[in-house]
Parts: structure tokens; sequence; C-alpha cells
């Protein structure tokens, strides 16, 4: 009896152990990375080599939070980079000289991310497609807008992502700062109970009387805010728009949503995970591989690799864990 | 009447209705002038989405999750790989062909292994080895001959009476993948694992097997296409396959075929295929600019998959 009862304290310990594997995965790999970095080039991690690195972490974890909340409910948001191209184009342009048309422009397109959730919910359509569709509309609005790269950034988001606070880099406090507000929303309150359980199991939340029509609205329109945020904070950096900017930007964010421990299916989603993943792939990323004898030729190749070694590590993990 | 009706259920239709409607407007437009060489055209530029939509087809049949996002950069990587092999030669045609074959054929099953080995979701699978294969493309393209030999790219543009010759040989290979989905096991295999993947295993059915060949199948039809691709255009490139990404999702949805697997067809992906080109045609002729154009494509992408209905509830 007594050794039955021990057997089971050391599988439950086991199986915890497994579990806090799992939860640290994205962190661990982010070290790795950095480790990695360290060791290609001592002098990258400073403040300044920071900030030259994570230069575009801020926008690209934007997205992934977009991204992490469309994911939530089971749904996939193709359209993103786009949109975070349309939304840059709108800041350089007619956030700077209207302001107020500029900020009722963004605030529509939330509104449309909003009814994107309401279509989806009601004719049940592929939320794969729609995206799709809305990426052609998004890309095509922002040529509109600006048919050649260029506009200028308005001098207070110049101002505020030109931060250079005392000790720790800009990008570093605003990727905490977007974790923290991400994960206190939804894994903290009990209205973010709902939306997760949403994902989980929506025939269930839908019958103890919550609205699901209500829920994809919400949930797709803050994939709008965030995606907004995330094109301003992009122009912030970059200065000027291009209308293919922000191209790049839904294949990064759904891979930042997986590495950093988010399913597809089931309401499993991690917002500090996401955005430890959104940094882990914006290092990966940077310019300054360059000069880390990683030749450009490769770079895309190492964002590749980078996902497969991490998800690998964590299928053996998550193996433990059940066989434990 | 009841044949009308029966004709209107068919899940294919709208995309060919799509297609005519489209055509009408543009010929109406130009007041008939030039109808046949607008067919052509689109015929030409058609196949290559229907070549890649019908693997991508037989991908998303396999259900939620399942899609192949590495066919952009294997297309990319196949163009090179068939115009290095080729060598402007028109002798190494056929070898070339097959090196792109072989290219596609790795790819798919590298994408597999990490699918199968990593238990990586497919779409994730495939999303991380396009980034791998994308920096092999980039690397091994520089500085290389890529112009296709002059038989080739002469071959990729015959047209007799009118429709091309690739069209003929797409048709004649769309017309045997859709016996090989309705009518071979190995396809009613692929809707069955797309229904119920645990009650397709436990009736039996080799899972894994199917699911690689499936795999395997894409991989090989996005090689062949890049080949094609480079011959058309006279050209391999990196970016040469970037549209089709997005392209070969949408003629698989938009013909008919369910997102949430079990349910295919293949007639919906040349309706699709060729609303697309068309609807392209159509807004290059009204001469709208190309931001407007895009609009346009993707709003009526979204009005399509609105009107032709979602999937029906089924509990």
């Amino acid at each position: 009896m007594t050794a039955l009862a021990e057997t089971n304290r050391a599988t439950s310990r086991g199986q915890s152990l497994a579990r806090l594997l799992r939860t640290l995965l994205p962190a661990l790999s982010l070290v790795l990375v950095l480790l990695g970095i360290a060791w290609l080039n001592p002098r990258a991690i400073s403040y300044l080599g920071f900030n030259l690195m994570l230069n575009l972490a801020v926008p690209i974890a934007l997205a992934t939070i977009a991204q992490m909340f469309v994911i939530t409910i089971n749904e996939l948001d193709l359209s993103i980079g786009p949109f975070v191209g349309f939304v840059g184009c709108v800041t350089a342009t007619w956030l700077r000289d209207t302001p107020l048309f500029g900020v009722a422009v963004l605030l529509g397109s939330i509104g449309v991310y909003a009814m994107l959730g309401a279509l989806i919910h009601l004719r049940r359509l592929p939320s794969i497609v729609v995206t799709l569709g809305m990426s052609f509309v998004w890309q095509g609005a922002a040529i509109l807008l600006l048919p050649k790269p260029g506009g200028k950034a308005p001098e207070w988001l110049l101002a505020l992502m030109g931060l250079k606070p005392p000790f720790v880099p800009f990008p570093i406090i605003a990727a905490v700062l977007i974790a923290l507000i991400a994960h206190y929303g939804l894994m903290r309150t009990s209205y973010g109970a709902v939306l997760r359980g949403a994902g989980g199991n929506p025939v269930a939340i839908g019958r103890s009387g919550w609205s699901l029509l209500k829920i994809k609205m919400v949930m797709f329109g803050l994939a709008g805010v965030f995606g907004v945020l995330s094109g301003m904070a992009l122009i912030g950096t970059t200065t000027s728009a291009d209308a293919n900017i922000g191209n790049g930007y839904t294949l990064l964010s759904i891979a930042g949503v997986i590495l950093g421990g988010g399913e597809f299916v089931g309401g499993r989603v991690s917002p500090i995970g996401a955005v430890i993943g959104a940094l882990t792939l914006a290092l990966a990323a940077s310019p300054l591989l360059t000069f880390m004898h990683i030749p450009p030729d490769w770079q895309v190749g190492a964002n590749g690799a980078i996902l497969i070694i991490v998800l690998a590590a964590r299928v053996l993990i998550s193996r433990r864990e059940v066989r434990t | 009447m009841n044949r009308v009706a029966a004709l209107l259920a068919k899940p294919w239709i709208w995309s060919f209705l799509g297609a005519v409607i489209v055509f009408v407007a543009t010929i109406s437009f130009t007041g008939g002038v030039g109808a046949g060489g607008i067919l052509t055209a689109a015929l030409s530029l058609a196949i290559f989405s229907v070549i890649v939509g019908v693997g991508q087809m037989f991908v998303i049949t396999l259900g939620p999750g399942n899609v192949d996002l590495s066919l952009p950069a294997n297309i990319g990587l196949a163009s090179a790989v068939a115009m290095k092999t080729m060598g402007g030669n028109d002798s190494m045609i056929f070898v070339g062909l097959l090196a792109a074959l072989g290219t596609g054929i790795a790819v798919g099953t590298a994408n597999y292994a990490l699918i199968r080995a990593l238990r990586i979701p497919p779409i994730i699978a495939t999303l991380s080895s396009s980034f791998i294969i994308l920096s092999i493309d980039i690397s091994y393209g520089r500085g290389l001959q890529i112009k296709p030999p002059p038989g080739f790219a002469d071959f990729a543009n015959i047209q007799i009476l009118g429709i091309p010759i690739l069209a003929i040989v797409t048709l004649l290979f769309t017309i045997l993948a859709g016996i090989a989905l309705q009518r071979t096991l190995y396809g009613r295999s692929v809707l069955a694992i797309g229904q119920n993947m645990r009650a397709a295993w436990l009736a039996g059915i080799r899972v894994e097997r199917v699911r690689f060949f499936t795999y395997v199948l894409s991989g090989a039809l996005g090689g062949i296409n890049g080949a094609l691709l480079a011959g058309y255009f006279r050209g391999a490139s990196v970016d040469i396959g970037n549209e089709y990404l997005l392209t070969s999702i949408a003629v698989v949805v938009i013909g008919g075929t369910s997102v949430a697997g079990g349910k295919a067809n293949v007639p919906g992906v040349w309706g699709a295929a060729l609303f697309l080109v068309l609807l392209l045609t159509m807004l290059n002729t009204f001469g709208v600019s190309p931001g407007i154009r895009l609009v346009l494509t993707g709003l009526i992408i979204v009005g399509v998959i609105t009107v032709a209905g979602g999937q029906k509830v089924t509990r």
C-alpha cells in the first residue's frame, strides 16, 4: 500500500516537473538563443546591443499577441501581416497630417475586425478563407494610401519608440508590459477564463449563457487593437512606411504563438509565452546576425531551425509528461 | 427542374458560375473584342494554380490543421534546381523535370518527417521547413544561369487552337486526380481520415501511410509546378512561387472543398482557378489601379465564401 502511494507521489512529482519544464520551455529557448549570441559575439550582450537586436521585437510581440487572441478561439488570422502594414501606412500619413481622421480610420479598422468575428461566427465561415480575403483588402488599401514607400512617423511616436530608459533597454520594458497586460486580461480575469473556454468547449460556454457571437467579436476586436498597436510601433521604429512592410508578420505571429506554448485548438495559449516566443524570433531574425558569422542567406533558415528545435524539445518533454 | 437543383447542389458549381459571370462582364466591357485571347491567357495562368491547388486539396482534406505552407519555397527551389539541371540544354529537359520532381518529393518527405517524428502540427511543420527551404534556395540560386532551355520555354508556351498544351496536360492530370480521389483506395482513405481520423484508423486504414503519401504528393506537385513556371516565365527566381501560398488555399476553398476536411472535389479547383485569373483579367481590363484591384479581389473572395455559405451545422 505504502509502496503504491509512494509511486503515486513520485509520478505526480515527475508529472509536475514535466509540466514545469513545459511552461519554462519558451523561456529556456530564449536563453539558449541568447547564449548562442553571447558565444558568437559577446559584445552584443550590452545595452546598445539589445537595443539593436530587439529593434523590431515590440511590433512582432504585439502582432503575436493579436494572433494569440484569434488562436484562443480556434481560428487563424492570415491577414494580420498586411493589416499591420495598412496601419503602418495610416500612421505615417493620416495620423501625422490629420490626427483626428487618422484615429477615426484606425478605430474603424478595429471595428472591421470585430465585424469579421461576427461574420465568421454567424455564417460559420472558415476563418482562414475570410482572413485570406481580408489580407488582399488590407494590402490593397495600403497600396492605395502609399503607392511608394514614404510617409513619416508622428513625432510623439518617434519619441516614444526612441526612449532610452536607464539600465534596461526600452524593447525589454515594453515586452514585459505587453506580456503582463495580456496575461492579466486573459488569464487572471473571469471573463478571460470565459474567452479561453470558448476555445476549449464552445458548446459548454454557449449553454451556460454566454454569447459566443460577442466572444468572437471581442477576440477579433482585440486582435484588431493589438494589430493597430503593432503597426504604430513598427512605424515608430522604422520612421517611414511601405505598403509591404508588415507582410512577414502573418507567419511570424503564428510561429510566435506556437513557440510560446500555444496550441491551435482548445483555447490553450500563453500570453507570456507568446511574447517570449516573439522575442526569440526577433532575435533570430535580427540584422545583428549578419555580424555573427551567420551569412544573410541562412538567416531565414536559422528562424526555421530554431522553431523546429524548440518544438522537438517540447515533444520530448510532453512525451515524458504522458509516460511518467 | 430536378436536374438544375441537383446541379446547384454541387459544391463546385459556384466557382464556375463566378468564372462565367466575371468573363461575361469582361467581354461585355470590351464589346466582345479579344474574348478568345482572354480565355487562352486565363487558361495558361490558371493551370499553375490548378496543379498546386490539387496537391493542397488532398492535404487540406486530411482534416483541420493540415495545410502545406511550404509550397512557395518549394516552388522557388524546384524552379532553380530544374533550370540548373537543364543548364539551358534542350537534351536535359527531361532530367531537369525529374530533378524538380525529386526536389518536391524531398520537401514533402521532410515535411512529413517533421509532422510525424516531432509531432509538430502540420501548419507549423511546413512553415518552419519553408524557412529552411527558402534559405537553401537563396544560397543555391546565387549566380546561377536560370534561363530555361529554348525547347522547354517553347513547349511551355505552345498552343493548339488557342488552348495551351499545358492546359490539356493539366486537364488530363486533374481527371486522373478526380478518379484517384473518388474511386481509389487512396482517395477514399484521405476522405475517411478527414472525416474522422480515429474512426479511419479503427477501420483499418493505414492512416500514417496515407498522410505520408499526401504530403509527398503535394510536395511533388509543387516541384513540377516550379519547373513549369520557370519554363513559362522564361526564368527561375526565389520569389516565383510567392503568390501560390494564398492562391493554393483560395482555389481549394472557393472550389467547394471543406476546410474542416473530409469533403473534396477536383472540378472546383479548376473553376476557382479560372475564376481568380479571370477576375484579375476583368479588373485589369477595367483599368483599375493595383490597390483597388487587390481590395476588390479580397472583397469578392469574402463575398463568394459568405454567399456560398460555410459548413452546415452538424450537431
